[in-house]
């Protein structure tokens, strides 16, 4: 074999163990996914076997039906979290994205005092774990009376999620060079207008990211949320899987099927957003 | 079209100053370079006369207006960065078009300004790309449209070569002189590169450490710089720059070698005085092998031992060593030398500069 063939061989090779390991690594991150989706489908009886049955006998959708079937017959107000949710989550991500945004450009394009130590600070606060403060948070808004509100829930993700915004935006608000927002001034722009025709659509991938970052994190957060919420008013619907734990069983298919039907909007929003996220838009901008 | 003045301008950072109240006129459709090393202001006084950067004192008038606090937008000047700044999420013909649509002109206008601009650079088939899909020379070239789309009272330009290659930018600054014939326009020029600055500019402004040194015609500033600094800056190769001290109608080196005092500065100098002697390569050369300036033909003959030569094809330049250091001189009509050679140099000293040591400023009446 002549070393041409050689090299053509040992390419093939490599090119599909590289396909084995990313499938074996999809498969590994992928599972738990399908495995949710197979239980909401599965009896509760095929869910708890042992060995576990790999190959599902018997699908059926009755845990959805149930789910949407109402108080008394096996339901929880499914709609009534799902709106809650919504709420908090799509309020707190405006705000923390507007928050983001303007702290965002202020740190990236403006000198100030105390810079550093201020973007220390703001970093600093994600280390602490959020479910160390549920209690005091829990005191604070019971005194002031806004336990079980969506207000609540809003102030303690835009909270939470700011530093992280702040963060991102930051970053890529200062790959988009400052000669463009000064080319626009001098071509007749504001400075509010050369931000929103200029730099905001060059940072646009970023805020896209930063949203859906701070979108999920709210969709998702259970430990304050459970805390914080009492009723139908603004109980979450992570906190409503907790619906379906009784004092001594729990009903693994339900739980199953509502965390799917919980997942499922924030897929779409991921899919229909990753379109945006594509980089290097600000390439040809400056010599590169 | 319009005049630029600029009065007692000065910039400071703190107590830091980096523009010392500089005067300077622009007259209608001239153009001007201001030229110097890096850190010297140029620059800085170029985004002040754009409003990119707020200015500490003084007065800065275009078209006869004061426009010290007035927006960029306000000025009725349009720019070309080094960077050239193109908005990358808009194809050329949007960046070309982009300041006629802030500025709420109809579609048959844009148009019609950016058919205009994009004919005069040779861009129409690029008018729908993005500028990631084009090569520098274009981007320049697109960069430069939308200054002219604007049809600005003040064209000013920060560096827009340093970008490109040698060859490239030698190509652009024919356009960019071909550009200003067509448009007739004021323009401020910012370069680093003196060469840039004689071939394009009409006047010179010549700055060091946020001062003016020296603003002249080309021919002013290569031929008669009012002090040591432009004399080194202006000139390529650089001017030979030695000090010397006057003794007995001579100038005595601190080798102990002697040269004539050049008879136009008989007058100005006394036996003791501190002086800085120049001469352009060009007014050194290996005998018979170069121009005679033919003023007064004070022509001093020497020999000297050849270092190093670079020969460039048209021309050979010659480091002989003079002084304990190395003087370069002009071969015109190049013939082989080798380091060690004794050659006999003509030193035209009518075209001879001296600069006072302490002041710097030129010793000629």
């Amino acid at each position: 074999m002549d070393q041409n063939s050689l090299h053509r061989v040992r390419n093939k090779a490599l090119g599909i163990a590289h396909g084995v390991g990313l499938f074996l690594a999809m498969l590994v991150i992928c599972l738990p996914g399908i495995w949710i989706v197979l239980s909401s489908l599965r009896p509760t009886v095929e869910i708890m076997a042992k060995p576990p049955v790999w190959i599902p006998q018997e699908l059926s959708l009755d845990a959805y039906v149930a789910m949407f079937s109402g108080i008394g017959k096996g339901g929880i107000p499914v709609l009534d979290y799902f709106r809650n949710s919504l709420i908090v989550s799509v309020t707190s991500t405006v705000i923390a994205i507007a928050i983001g945004m303007a702290g965002g450009y202020a740190f990236a394009r403006y000198r100030f005092r105390a810079k550093s130590a201020m973007f220390l600070g703001l970093m600093l606060t994600r280390t602490v774990p959020g479910i160390a403060l549920s209690l005091p948070l829990f005191f604070v808004f019971a005194r002031l009376g806004i336990i079980d509100t969506h207000f609540g829930l809003i102030l303690v993700y835009v909270a939470l999620n700011v530093p992280f915004t702040i963060w991102l935006i930051d970053g890529f608000f200062r790959q988009v060079p400052k000669d463009l927002a000064e080319a626009a001034q001098i071509d007749g722009c504001t400075r509010w207008q050369a931000f929103w025709q200029v730099e905001f659509p060059l940072a646009g991938p970023g805020i896209a990211s930063a949203g859906i970052f701070a979108f999920l994190t709210s969709w998702n957060e259970f430990a304050l949320a459970s805390q914080l919420t009492r009723s139908i008013n603004s109980k979450t619907l992570p906190v409503g899987l907790l619906d379906y734990t009784a004092e001594f069983t729990i009903d693994w298919r339900g739980m199953c099927a509502l965390a799917v039907v919980m997942i499922i909007p924030a897929l779409t929003l991921t899919f229909i957003v990753q379109k945006h996220l594509v980089g290097g838009l600000t390439s040809g901008a400056v010599k590169g | 079209m319009a005049t630029v003045s600029l009065k007692k301008l000065t910039k400071s950072y703190g107590p830091v100053a980096v523009v010392h109240g500089i005067d300077l006129e622009v007259a209608d459709r001239e153009f001007i370079a201001l030229v110097g090393p890096s850190g010297c202001g140029k620059s800085t006084t170029l985004r002040m006369i754009a409003g990119l950067e707020d200015i500490s004192d003084g007065v800065i008038e275009i078209g006869g207006r004061m426009v010290n606090d007035l927006p960029p937008r306000s000025r009725n000047i349009s720019m070309v960065f080094q960077s050239y700044a193109l908005y990358p999420h808009m194809t050329v013909r949007e960046n070309l078009g982009f300041s006629l649509k802030i500025a709420g002109a109809s579609k048959e206008e844009m148009d019609r300004r950016v058919a205009e601009a994009s004919g005069i650079l040779g861009l129409d088939q690029l008018l729908d790309r993005r500028p990631s899909q084009l090569s520098g020379g274009q981007r320049q070239r697109v960069a430069m449209g939308r200054a002219i789309v604007r049809d600005p009272d003040v064209f000013l330009f920060d560096e827009p070569l340093s970008n490109l290659d040698a060859k490239l930018r030698t190509q652009m600054r024919t356009e960019i002189k071909k550009l200003h014939a067509k448009v007739k326009s004021t323009v401020i020029y910012v370069t680093h590169d003196q060469v840039e600055a004689m071939t394009l500019a009409d006047r010179i402004v010549i700055m060091r450490d946020g001062f003016i040194e020296q603003v002249g015609t080309p021919d002013e500033v290569f031929r008669r710089p009012q002090t040591r600094f432009v004399a080194g800056f202006i000139g390529s190769p650089p001017m030979n720059l030695h000090e010397a001290a006057i003794d007995d109608g001579q100038l005595l080196f601190a080798s102990g070698e002697r040269l004539p005092l050049p008879s136009q500065f008989k007058a100005n100098v006394g036996t003791g005085d501190k002086v800085v002697f120049g001469l352009r390569p060009d007014d050194i050369y290996p005998t018979g092998h170069g121009i005679s300036s033919g003023e007064d033909a004070d022509v001093h003959q020497l020999e000297l031992p050849v270092t190093v030569t670079e020969p460039l094809g048209n021309e050979t330049l010659v480091f002989a060593e003079f002084n304990g250091s190395d003087w370069v001189s002009r071969m015109l009509n190049p013939k082989p030398l080798r380091a060690g050679d004794r050659v006999k140099m003509s030193l035209d000293l009518s075209q001879a500069h001296l600069f006072s040591t302490d002041t710097g400023k030129t010793l000629r009446g």
